[in-house]
């Protein structure tokens, strides 16, 4: 309740003061409207963007939609009343921020999406994580680290989610390097850590010499490294999450798991201001632009 | 069909009905397609039919076949349960949350028990005095008890409880893991009072016909408030297990539980309608489930195909217990 109320002052306060400050500046506004700043993950993002745009010599106005998809559409609609330059989204909902999207479309004003995409109207860039990317970097530690041999094991997330599809994707392909190393088991674990305990128990069962796991994400990483623990065979395999989630980073520094994958929010704030800055200008920017993921190992 | 429910209720006071034979016909289909399954898993896989495997396979069921006992009750009544995964998230949390907090490890766990019997006797309540259906009262619990448990954790998972907690999920008596020994110790006892009970007598007549249990002097509210602490409290139970073993209680924990143990139930033979079936038939279905998802996983099957061949396992199963029930009608008529 309090953390609402103070957000909706902070809030609040960054749009007065943008009113405030901007046009006396005379300085372009960006907008920025992110799902919800109740996460660090896209309190990184907002502070990437912050110092992007101070370099860059724009205004930024920043708006915590608190995942509230009416709430972002509204905080929008004032950016749109004050014809700023260019609105950087974060949409708390890729289907929800459609109608918003064709609003800007139709003021004239370039949209340009972060982390999660939009659905539909016309977007000048897209920035995210490239999850492909990311697998083929957890193949390439699991090769370096097993020389090029052994027994290898992979959990997969929900079936058909475009993150499950790309980091599996990207970890098959950046195996190929390594010919030597055989991928025994492939299973769906949901990306949930009850989910990666059971499954990671039933492949231990059927696979006697398994020397690493790469699991889709942090969660399923954690409960596989229950399962190996408590058939104490942590000895001989480690294990790769994704992600970088509090519990991994603590596994990793406690030796339990060997590393994970994780994505870089500054940079995609930094990124996606730099784009704006960029389509400000009147330059071309690439539709979609891949942040670099980056391993975190003890 | 609730004939003979109602007249074994007004039988009850004098004597137990006896335990009818037709019990055991109807579990034969299911018992034949689970062996049927078993041979051919044990075909298919030389890591199947080990002892270690055969012991993870009984310590993966046990979470589901935990909260199918409860939901047998329920539905025995002719209810429904929605909000067992979420309460098993609740329960979880809190004990969790209490031992981080410094709570002795047994006033934790009464606490987690306790809020997980709570919130059932606030179903039970609902349905028995409000009179809504128990699918919309369960769906409404779910919706609360899942976020309740998002606003006590933040939104984060509560870890690192400590090893004399752990063992109520990992540790194991004379080879046996504690969480089978729980199992066992939960059928046994709803076994003894769905057949052994007097209340056990009331449940079948409810889920027969309400009304009729009333008129024959069955105090139906007191029995429908009872059947769905029971299913709070075993949700609880199975969330002891489920965090002990991941060494973390989940705010996401059990999502979809519900759907698992009332499949379970189902399989088992007792109908959705009520007042027919039983606890043996639960504990098989739940095997029956657990049992495949193991399979798979040796046989390694794609994600994909996995979905598929779980759900015509599951049909096939069941078409193979109605027609052999169908056929035990027949022979028991002539």
């Amino acid at each position: 309740m309090r953390g609402t109320w103070i957000a909706a002052m902070l809030a609040a306060g960054l749009i007065g003061a943008a009113a405030a400050g901007g046009p006396a500046a005379g300085r372009p506004t960006v907008g920025l409207a992110i799902s919800t700043l109740n996460n660090p993950f896209f309190v990184d993002l907002r502070d990437g963007a912050q110092a992007a745009a101070a370099k860059a010599g724009v205004t930024l106005v920043v708006l915590d939609a608190q995942n509230d998809p009416a709430r972002q559409a509204s905080s929008i609609e004032d950016l749109i009343a004050k014809k700023a330059g260019v609105v950087i989204i974060n949409p708390t909902d890729s289907d929800a921020i459609v109608p918003t999207v064709k609003k800007l479309n139709a003021a004239k004003i370039p949209v340009i999406t972060v982390d999660r995409a939009a659905n539909g109207g016309t977007v000048a860039a897209h920035i995210a994580s490239d999850n492909v990317a990311g697998g083929v970097m957890a193949a390439d530690y699991v090769g370096r680290r097993l020389a090029g041999r052994g027994n290898v094991v992979m959990l997969e997330g929900i079936p058909g989610s475009s993150a499950a599809r790309d980091r599996g994707q990207g970890f098959r392909q950046g195996l190929k390097k390594y010919p030597g190393i055989r991928l025994v088991a492939s299973q769906t674990a949901d990306f949930d850590r009850a989910k990666g305990l059971a499954v990671m128990e039933n492949i231990l069962q059927a696979q006697k010499k398994i020397d690493a796991v790469f699991a889709q994400n942090d969660e399923m990483a954690l409960g596989a490294v229950q399962a190996i623990e408590a058939a104490r065979r942590n000895r001989v395999m480690f294990v790769v999450g994704f992600d970088a989630i509090a519990d991994a980073l603590k596994a990793i520094r406690e030796g339990k798991m060997a590393a994970t994958i994780a994505q870089q929010p500054k940079e995609m704030g930094r990124l996606a201001v730099e784009a704006a800055a960029t389509v400000l200008k009147g330059g071309a920017v690439p539709r979609f632009t891949p942040v670099p993921l980056r391993l975190v190992t003890k | 069909m609730a004939q003979p429910d109602v007249k074994a209720v007004g039988e009850a006071p004098a004597r137990p009905a006896p335990a009818p034979v037709r019990l055991n016909l109807q579990r034969f289909g299911l018992t034949i397609a689970f062996v049927t399954l078993v041979a051919a898993l044990a075909l298919l896989s030389p890591a199947f039919l080990t002892a270690e495997n055969l012991l993870n396979v009984a310590r993966q069921v046990s979470i589901n076949a935990i909260i199918a006992a409860g939901m047998t009750f329920v539905i025995l009544t002719a209810g429904i349960d929605l909000s067992v995964g979420s309460l098993l998230a609740l329960a979880g949390a809190i004990m969790a949350g209490a031992l981080k907090g410094g709570v002795p490890l047994a006033l934790s766990l009464l606490a987690g028990l306790a809020a997980g019997t709570g919130f059932g006797v606030v179903n039970g309540l609902a349905v028995a005095n409000g009179r809504v259906a128990p699918f919309i009262v369960t769906l409404a619990m779910l919706t609360i008890a899942r976020g309740a448990t998002l606003v006590y954790t933040g939104g984060r998972p509560i870890s690192d409880l400590g090893p004399a907690f752990d063992w109520l999920g990992g540790g194991d008596l004379g080879g046996i893991p504690v969480p089978v020994i729980i199992m066992v110790l939960v059928f046994a006892a709803a076994y003894v009072m769905l057949t052994q009970m007097i209340v056990g007598r009331y449940i079948y007549a409810i889920g027969g016909n309400a009304e009729a249990a009333r008129l024959s002097g069955v105090n139906v509210g007191r029995t429908t408030v009872l059947v769905y602490a029971l299913s709070g409290l075993l949700s609880a139970v199975a969330a002891v297990i489920l965090t002990a073993r991941l060494d973390s209680a989940q705010p996401t924990a059990g999502l979809g539980y519900e759907l698992d143990a009332i499949a379970a139930v189902v399989l088992g033979g007792t109908t959705l309608m009520g007042g027919e079936g039983g606890i043996g038939g639960t504990l098989l279905g739940a095997f029956l489930i657990g049992v495949l998802n193991n399979g798979l996983n040796l046989l390694n099957v794609s994600s994909f195909y996995q979905q598929v061949v779980k759900g015509l396992v599951i049909l096939l199963a069941v078409l193979v217990d109605q027609r052999l029930r169908r056929r035990g009608g027949r022979r028991r008529a002539a």
